[in-house]
C-alpha cells in the first residue's frame, strides 16, 4: 500500500476506535441504573477503588502540603506577603493540585487494577460466561465498578486537598513561625467556597469519569493474553495521565478565566 | 473480610470525604462568614461603581453585613444600580450613606455604610438615597493638577 | 453407554442450516454446514483444534452472527442482534465452558449460586437447597465452601457443570470438556455428562477431540475437517467402522493420511542445501 492509502487507513482505524469508544461509554451508562439497584455491588467496588487508594492519596497530599508550604514560603517572603501564605497553598490546592495529582495518582493506582482485573476475567472468559448465562457483563461488572470511580474520586481529591492544607499549617506555623490567625484569615476571607472549592469537586468529577472509563474501556478491549493485558494498563495510565491534563486545561479556562 | 466490614469501611470512607469538605469549607473558605443566610435587598445607585464586583462584602464600622448579590446599569440615568443583601439582623436609618471603599490601599473594593440618624429604618427593597461614587484615580490625579496649576496661577496673580 | 431409556424424540432442538462463517475475511471457519441436533440425546461434535467446533457453538449461542445462513433454537431463528430474544432463549441454555470460566472473586457456593441469584427471585434458603444438589449431583457438595483459588482442575470442570445445570436447562453445551484431565476426572466427566442428560431429559451439545470418551457416551457424532466441512456423522459404531480415510485417520489417531504431518515446506534438499545448485 502507498503511504497516503497507509496514512488513511491509519486515520479510519482511529475514528473508528473513538466511534467504538463511543458507544461503550453509552452502553456503560445505559448500565448504571441496573447496576444502582444491585447497590452492595458498587459498595464492594468502592471498597476496592477508593478505601485502598486511601493510603497513597493521603500520603501524597500531605508531602505535596508540606512541599508547597516551603516552597511558596520562599517566594512571599521577598515581598514581605507570607502571611498570606496559607491563602496560596489553599488555592492551588483546591483549584489545580487536588483534583489533578488526585486523579494522575488514583489512574495509577486504580485504573490499571481496574483494567488489569477485567482484562484478565475476559481472558479467562468469564465475560463470555456471564454473556451466556443470559446476564449482562457491563450492568454487573462494569457499570459498579464505573460508579464506584465516579463516587471516589471526588471524596480522594478532597481528602487530599485538606489533608495539604494542614501539612501545609504544620510547616508554615509550626516549623517556620508564620502567624497562625494570617494563615487561617486571609484564606478564609479570599477562597470562596463555589467559585474554588466546587469547582474543584467538579474538576474531580469529570477526572474520575474520564479515568473510570479508559481504565474499563482498555481491559474490556484488551487482547486475552498476558502481553495484552499489560499492554492494556499501560495504555490506561497514559491515556488517562493525558486526558486530565488536557480537561484539565479546559476547565481551569472555563472557570477560572474571568475573575 | 465480611460483607458488613466493607460495607462499615466504605461508610467510613464517604464519612471522611464529608468532613474534608466540611472542613474545607468553612475552615479554609469562606463559608462560615455568611452568616444565618436570612438577608433583605436593598438597591444603592452610584454614578460609578469603580472596580466593585458582585459578591463583594458590604460593611458597616469594618463588620461585615452582607453581600453585593448583583450590579446593572440603569438605561434611563445611566447610574450604576446595586443590589445588596443585607443580613436580618441588622437595621440602617432611613439616611443611611453607602460608600464605595477600597480595603487597603491597592486592595478589593467593598461597600460601606455609615448609619445615618433617621429614627425609621429602610426596609426591604428600599432604595438608599445617600451614596458617594467610587473614586477614579484619574480623576483625582487631573483634581490635584488642576488645584497645583490653580494655585500657581494665584500666586502669580497676587505676585503682580 | 448410551442408555436404552433416553427419552425418544425425533425432532431437533437446533437445525443449523447452510451457515457459513469467518471471523474475517480471509479465514472461512464453517463452510455452507448443516446439522441438527436431536432432543434428548447426545451429539458430540469432533475434530482436530482449529476446525470451528467452538466457533458453533457460539453461534448457537449467539455470540457471534453467521455470514449466511440461520441458526435455530427450539423454532425460533437466534439473532444476536435481538437482545430480547437472546435473554430469553440463554436461560434456557446452559455451558460449561474449557477451564470452566468460574468467576474468581466468588466462592464455590456462590459461582453456582450466581445464575439463581441473577435470573430468579427465590428465597435463599430455597437457592441454598438448589446450589447443594446441584453440587451433590457433581459429588462436590463438601466443596461448597472453597474459593476458586483453592479448587483443581478437574474440581473447577465440575463445579462450572454444576453451575451449567443451575437453571434446568434444556440444551447443555460442553466446549471440551476433557481437555487436560487425567482418566479417572475423564471417566467421571464422561459419565457426569451421559447421567444428566438421561436424567434430567435434556440435550446434550459436547464438543471434544477426545474419541474414545465421546464415542462412549454419544448417541449421535459429528466430525468437522479443518476449513469447516462435515466429513462425516452418524452413530458411534458407524464411525468406527467407517471405511473414508480422514474418518479413520482421525478415530484411530494415526499421524499420517490426509491430514498430513508435515506442515507444507520446501523439499529436504532446497532447505538443507543438498543436491545440485546447493553449496554444503
Amino acid at each position: 500500500m502507498n503511504f497516503v492509502a497507509l496514512l488513511g487507513a491509519r486515520a479510519l482505524a482511529v475514528l473508528n476506535s473513538f466511534g467504538h469508544a463511543a458507544f461503550f461509554f453509552l452502553d456503560l451508562l445505559r448500565a448504571i441504573p441496573p447496576a444502582m439497584r444491585r447497590f452492595g455491588l458498587v459498595v464492594v467496588q468502592i471498597h476496592a477503588i477508593g478505601n485502598r487508594s486511601l493510603i497513597i492519596i493521603l500520603s501524597s497530599g500531605l508531602a505535596v502540603g508540606f512541599v508547597l508550604a516551603l516552597q511558596m514560603y520562599y517566594a512571599l517572603v521577598t515581598y514581605g506577603a507570607a502571611e498570606s501564605l496559607g491563602l496560596i497553598v489553599n488555592l492551588a490546592l483546591v483549584r489545580e493540585l487536588g483534583p489533578v495529582v488526585t486523579g494522575l495518582l488514583f489512574a495509577g493506582r486504580a485504573g490499571t487494577s481496574l483494567t488489569a482485573e477485567i482484562g484478565l476475567m475476559k481472558a479467562g472468559e468469564q465475560i463470555a460466561a456471564m454473556e451466556m448465562m443470559a446476564i449482562d457483563p457491563k450492568a454487573r461488572v462494569l457499570a459498579p465498578r464505573f460508579v464506584a470511580g465516579m463516587v471516589s474520586m471526588p471524596i480522594l481529591a478532597i481528602l487530599f486537598s485538606a489533608i495539604g492544607i494542614l501539612g501545609a499549617y504544620v510547616v508554615a506555623v509550626l516549623l517556620i513561625g508564620v502567624d497562625a490567625g494570617n494563615f487561617w484569615s486571609i484564606m478564609q476571607s479570599k477562597v470562596d467556597v463555589w467559585r474554588d472549592v466546587g469547582n474543584g469537586i467538579v474538576k474531580s468529577m469529570v477526572f474520575g469519569v474520564i479515568c473510570s472509563f479508559v481504565a474499563l474501556y482498555q481491559g474490556y478491549e484488551t487482547d486475552a493474553t498476558p502481553e495484552g493485558v499489560a499492554y492494556a494498563t499501560t495504555r490506561t495510565v497514559v491515556i488517562s495521565s493525558l486526558a486530565i491534563l488536557g480537561m484539565d486545561f479546559i476547565l481551569t479556562a472555563l472557570m477560572f478565566s474571568t475573575p | 473480610m465480611g460483607k458488613k466490614g466493607i460495607e462499615t469501611l466504605v461508610g467510613l470512607f464517604v464519612l471522611m470525604g464529608m468532613l474534608g469538605l466540611v472542613f474545607l469549607a468553612l475552615k479554609a473558605a469562606n463559608l462560615a462568614s455568611f452568616g444565618g443566610g436570612d438577608t433583605y435587598t436593598l438597591t444603592a445607585k452610584f454614578d460609578n461603581i469603580g472596580g466593585l464586583k458582585p459578591r463583594a462584602p458590604v460593611r458597616s464600622a469594618g463588620v461585615n453585613v452582607g453581600r453585593v448579590a448583583s450590579i446593572t446599569l440603569d438605561a434611563r440615568t445611566y447610574q450604576g444600580v446595586v443590589r445588596l443583601e443585607i443580613d436580618k439582623g441588622v437595621q440602617f436609618p432611613k439616611d443611611s450613606q453607602a460608600r464605595i471603599l477600597t480595603a487597603g490601599l491597592l486592595g478589593d473594593q467593598y461597600i460601606g455604610l455609615e448609619p445615618g440618624a433617621d429614627e425609621k429604618t429602610l426596609v426591604a427593597g428600599d432604595t438608599i438615597t445617600q451614596t458617594q461614587s467610587a473614586v477614579v484615580l484619574e480623576s483625582l490625579i487631573s483634581q490635584f493638577l488642576f488645584n497645583k496649576a490653580a494655585d500657581a496661577g494665584g500666586e502669580a496673580g497676587a505676585k503682580k | 453407554m448410551p442408555s436404552e431409556n433416553a427419552p425418544a424424540s425425533g425432532d431437533a432442538l437446533i437445525e443449523i442450516d447452510h451457515v457459513t462463517f469467518g471471523y474475517d475475511a480471509s479465514r472461512t471457519i464453517l463452510n455452507d454446514i448443516s446439522l441438527r441436533f436431536q432432543r434428548g440425546k447426545v451429539t458430540s461434535i469432533l475434530g482436530s483444534s482449529g476446525c470451528g467446533k467452538t466457533t458453533l457453538l457460539r453461534l448457537i449461542g449467539g455470540v457471534h452472527a453467521a455470514n449466511s445462513g440461520t441458526v435455530t433454537f427450539d423454532g425460533e431463528r437466534i439473532d444476536s442482534r435481538d437482545r430480547e430474544l437472546m435473554f430469553r432463549l440463554r436461560r434456557r441454555m446452559g455451558v460449561l465452558f474449557q477451564f470452566g470460566a468460574l468467576f474468581t472473586d466468588l466462592s464455590v457456593f456462590d459461582n453456582v449460586a450466581f445464575p439463581l441469584r441473577e435470573q430468579t427471585d427465590l428465597k435463599e434458603s430455597m437457592i441454598r437447597d438448589i446450589v447443594l444438589m446441584k453440587l451433590n449431583a457433581v459429588g462436590l457438595r463438601g466443596a461448597a465452601k472453597l474459593r476458586i483459588s483453592e479448587v483443581s482442575g478437574g474440581m473447577a470442570r465440575r463445579i462450572a457443570l454444576a453451575r451449567a445445570i443451575a437453571l434446568d436447562p434444556e440444551l447443555i453445551m460442553y466446549d471440551e470438556p476433557f481437555a487436560g484431565l487425567d482418566l479417572v476426572s475423564m471417566g467421571v466427566a464422561a459419565r457426569l455428562i451421559r447421567t444428566l442428560n438421561d436424567v434430567t431429559g435434556s440435550t446434550s451439545l459436547v464438543i471434544s477431540h477426545d474419541v474414545p470418551e465421546c464415542m462412549a457416551i454419544s448417541d449421535h457424532v459429528v466430525l468437522l475437517a479443518n476449513g469447516g466441512r462435515i466429513v462425516a456423522q452418524g452413530t458411534p459404531d458407524e464411525l468406527m467402522s467407517s471405511t473414508d480415510p480422514e474418518v479413520r485417520q482421525f478415530v484411530r489417531g494415526e499421524p499420517d493420511g490426509p491430514v498430513k504431518f508435515h506442515y507444507p515446506a520446501p523439499t529436504i534438499a532446497e532447505d538443507f542445501g543438498l543436491g545440485a545448485g546447493g553449496t554444503a
